[in-house]
């Protein structure tokens, strides 16, 4: 009498430990990924990294120092020179939003942090988050423990850590996060219909959107999904309430982000939502249909709608495609056509292709970026296949579109991350499980075999079938056995059938007594208790090999602030300071309105750190802009000179590693710079600067190249080092060693010159020898005496 | 037997009456539903129809301004889709939502329709 209530009370102290456990087990996984990326902090210092989270910086700066209107309204004319750049219209708000409103609260509540330490600490604390809303997710889809193995996977993976360490503040950070989160509002409303959790899920997917660009690959999958739920025959209302709501008020949410604005019902990277929204439409009215009328009536009722709706659908359809067709990209943006076509960047938009982050993977990267989890992939989709639900539907389909995108660009390995942890998650949470389960109902066997068998393995084989014997009318007076036990022992003892064939017989009647039950409960597989244990003990090593190689990635690989660099050499640590020395340089010793021209990978650091105007940067919007500093440091000294006088520039920026080493520099990008100038400037040949198809720079260089501005400006006075100009990234002698700068002067060299600064010199009084003639500019430059040469627009 | 024309007449007459049975069957259907389900049906309805005059409307004066289109077409869209996602939860007839109270369906439409409307009212212009 007193069993079942004794049995319940265990049963919930049992749940309440495991919740406690559960809730205990989360904050320690949110602190690992918290602590996982304070390596940067730790080896360097709590600076911001790279070049985009610098533009960001300066955001917030200003967010925090003039408010929210002003930042709504900013136009900045401190960059892209004298176009000037619209921040409200053109920046996504969310990550300035969330580190600005941060900053405030802890200002308001006395705790006096910079705007910098915010900032640098805002993707750690995000990425914990990001580790709960795995959590959370997965527990949707397979359960708890699947959802605390994902969560902890997620909270390592290197590829996440290399977009969130401490420093890396950009847009990633939080709309990982975002992303999660939402894909959870989404499985939670699919799972219980509530409209509730529908009007959450579009919120989330309104700050998916403030956050990244990234937002359409929500916006697309959940509306494969619904198509898949449909063509499998899985419809459900709860189908329709999790879908409709999130699509018009998600359409709504997202135009009022400054930054999509009317994109939101006007580029096809949304009409995937339209159109599942009418279809969806069109099967919820079928099934009403259906269930009102008798079959009959329905048949007639199809015939005749098929008939009418065929005709006006071609129509619609016809009218759609005609408008679609007639713009030349057929309505999708540049950066999602060179995803769905990856050659397409590469044919029409260099600067995209140039971008080292656009490039596709290598097969090492897979295994750098998500270690272990690779071939855990694998076994979680086939796990969520047993048994298919609509959210494990919904996660497959979510890891396959994720691979195909992460196999066009590295970038996006960054979203397959979260689908590899969920399914690894899955796939290991489903083993454990199934070896735990054996080990569990094959230990009372072992221990109720007599110790004298102890030693004796062989015997205790033939042996069990007769203790069963004895041991299952016990188990049946056990108020706690269910019908799995006895269902276990029947498959163990179909197992040992195969064994040995003096326990056959025993086996059948031992079967045949079992098989009075009722069948309820499913087939659960049991495994060998020795291959169970060994196995278990396997999985456990695996998981050490993938944290230390997480715990490997996050302090040598992903931690380099790239700000500062540093290198080991036979007397210690160096540390190469430039960039900030160079940029220190800059804000002392110029005025405030002077114009600096860079190659555009420097224009955020320059506007952030050295705070003075530049002419291109990161944000790459202007291609011809761009081609224009391309053709500059791709001609001679005088042409080059009235370009940047034209755009009233003072200062020129380059950045040289030849004497340190240091592979990023500006004459390996040059080959770029050529062809994005030769894009827009046709006088601006590639071939000229290679000889026999090969980018050198040593004596057999071709003239045009010894001649660049680039070239001159970063070789000026090289040989003055070693005597013999060797520059040690290329590996050889430079070509022209003694020159001097005729429109230029040097004005700063930074201590490892990497970073080298020139000013424009202003232009002589009057020109002696050749009075008020002006000189021909075809003889100045000797380069191009090809007839063929087309006119430079600058001359 | 019959002819070409009598076979063609026959044939049009027959789905005709077809057409017939199908309105009747759907209306006496459609009688036999509760009075407050139909309710939320008239609501639907009377926004759809302000949705397609609001567009009848467009196509007459012009788009300009966009935002106060977009605003006003899709609230109208939105609370039908809203009203739908009630009907769902309200009808008795559906067994995935047997044991939700009523009140609270309501009460979920209610805040849906709050947000909704919030962010209409923003960006209406």
């Amino acid at each position: 009498m007193a069993d079942p209530s004794e049995a319940k009370g265990e049963g919930s102290l049992r749940k309440a430990f495991g919740g406690v456990l559960g809730v205990f087990i989360l904050l320690l996984i949110g602190t690992l990924a918290f602590s996982i990326r304070l390596f940067s902090v730790i080896k360097y210092e709590s600076v911001i990294h790279e070049f985009d989270p610098y533009f960001n910086y300066r955001v917030t700066q200003f967010l925090t120092k003039n408010g929210i209107y002003d930042f709504w309204n900013w136009f900045d004319d401190r960059t892209w020179y004298p176009l000037g750049r619209v921040i409200g219209g053109t920046v996504y708000p969310g990550l300035t939003l969330t580190a600005g409103s941060i900053w405030w609260l802890l200002n308001n509540l006395n705790i006096p942090l910079s705007v910098e330490t915010v900032c640098v600490f805002t993707a750690p604390i995000f990425s914990a988050n990001a580790a709960w809303a795995t959590y959370l997710l997965t527990k949707e889809v397979k359960g708890t423990g699947a959802g605390l193995t994902a969560a902890a996977l997620l909270a390592m993976v290197p590829s996440y850590i290399s977009r969130s360490v401490a420093g890396s503040y950009d847009n990633e950070a939080v709309a990982i996060f975002a992303l999660i989160f939402t894909f959870y509002l989404y499985i939670k409303t699919l799972n219980t219909g509530s409209l509730f959790y529908a009007t959450l899920n579009a919120l989330s997917y309104f700050y998916m959107v403030c956050s990244w660009g990234g937002y359409t690959f929500i916006i697309n999958l959940i509306p494969m999904h619904v198509l898949l739920c449909i063509v499998t025959g899985r419809y459900s209302s709860r189908l329709y309430i999790a879908y409709a709501p999130l699509v018009v008020l998600g359409t709504l949410l997202a135009s009022l982000v400054p930054v999509v604005g009317f994109n939101a019902v006007m580029t096809s990277e949304h009409f995937a939502s339209f159109l599942v929204f009418i279809i969806l439409h069109v099967v919820a009215f079928v099934y009403y249909i259906k269930g009102i009328l008798s079959p009959k009536m329905f048949k007639v009722a199809m015939t005749l709608v098929v008939t009418i709706g065929i005709a006006v659908c071609s129509a619609v359809l016809a009218i759609l495609i005609a408008l679609v067709a007639s713009s030349p990209t057929k309505g999708w943006s540049g950066r999602s056509l060179s995803l769905l076509d990856p050659t397409y960047a590469s044919k029409y938009i260099p600067i995209i292709a140039s971008v080292s982050e656009h490039q596709p993977p290598t097969w090492p990267s897979y295994f750098m970026d998500i270690n272990v989890l690779a071939f855990l992939v694998p076994a979680g989709i086939v796990a969520c296949f047993l048994p298919l639900s609509d959210a494990s539907s919904f996660v497959i389909l979510y890891i396959a579109t994720s691979v195909y995108f992460s196999g066009v660009m590295v970038r996006l390995m960054l979203v397959l991350a979260p689908a590899a942890c969920i399914m690894s998650g899955i796939a290991l949470s489903e083993a454990f499980d199934a070896f735990t389960r054996s080990i569990k109902f094959q230990l009372p066997k072992l221990f109720e075999a007599s110790p004298s068998d102890a030693g004796d393995t062989n015997r205790g084989t033939q042996d069990e079938p007769t203790k069963v014997d004895n041991n299952t009318p016990t188990e049946k007076t056990e108020a706690t056995v269910k019908e799995r036990p006895s269902e276990k022992h029947r498959k163990k003892e179909k197992k040992k059938l195969e064994k040995g064939k003096e326990i056959k017989e025993k086996g059948k009647e031992n079967a045949d007594k079992v098989s009075n039950k009722p069948l309820n409960a499913k087939k659960l597989l049991v495994l060998p208790l020795e291959a169970s244990a060994v196995a278990i003990l396997l999985l456990i090593i695996l998981g050490a090999f993938y944290v230390v190689h997480c715990v490997w990635a996050a302090a040598e690989a992903y931690s380099a602030p790239s700000i500062v660099l540093t290198s080991h050499s036979h007397d210690g640590l160096h540390v190469f300071d430039d960039f900030r020395e160079a940029y220190a340089w800059l804000k002392h010793n110029t005025d405030v309105d002077d114009k600096v021209a860079s190659w555009w990978d420097y224009g955020y650091q320059t506007t952030a750190m050295a705070n003075r105007t530049v002419i291109v940067d990161n944000n790459t919007w202007n291609n011809t802009h761009i081609a224009t500093v391309g053709t500059a440091m791709s001609s001679p000294e005088k042409p080059a000179w009235d370009i940047f006088n034209s755009l009233d520039v003072k200062y020129v920026l380059v950045v040289f590693g030849g004497l340190v080493g240091y592979s990023s520099d500006d004459i390996n990008k040059f080959l770029w710079m050529v062809r994005i100038g030769g894009g827009v400037f046709p006088h601006i040949r590639e071939p000229d600067y290679l000889r026999d198809g090969q980018y050198r720079i040593d004596a057999h260089a071709t003239p045009t190249m010894l001649n660049c501005l680039m070239y001159k400006l970063s070789y000026y006075r090289f040989v003055e080092t070693d005597g013999k100009g060797f520059d040690r990234v290329r590996g050889t002698e430079i070509g022209k060693k003694h020159f001097r700068l005729t429109h230029f002067e040097e004005v700063f060299t930074t201590h490892h010159w990497m970073v080298r600064i020139y000013k424009l010199k202003s232009p002589k009084n009057r020109i002696r020898g050749k009075s008020k003639k002006k000189t021909n500019p075809k003889t100045t430059s000797k380069i191009n005496s090809n007839k063929n040469v087309k006119k430079n627009p600058w001359q | 037997m019959l002819t070409f024309r009598e076979l063609e007449f026959k044939m049009a007459k027959s789905s005709t009456s077809d057409a017939q049975a199908l309105f009747r069957s759907l209306r006496s259907a459609y009688a036999a539903t509760p009075t407050n389900l139909k309710i939320i049906d008239l609501y639907v309805v009377y926004a759809i129809t302000t949705a397609v005059i609001q567009v009848v409307y467009m196509g007459i004066v012009g788009s300009f301004p966009f935002n106060s289109f977009l605003a006003g077409v899709l609230s109208c869209v939105g609370t039908a889709v809203l009203a739908v996602c009630l009907r769902i939860q309200v009808n008795k007839e559906n067994k995935e939502f047997k044991d939700l109270p009523p009140e609270r369906a309501f009460a979920d439409f209610v805040l849906c329709n709050l947000v909704l409307h919030l962010v209409v009212i923003n960006f209406l212009g």
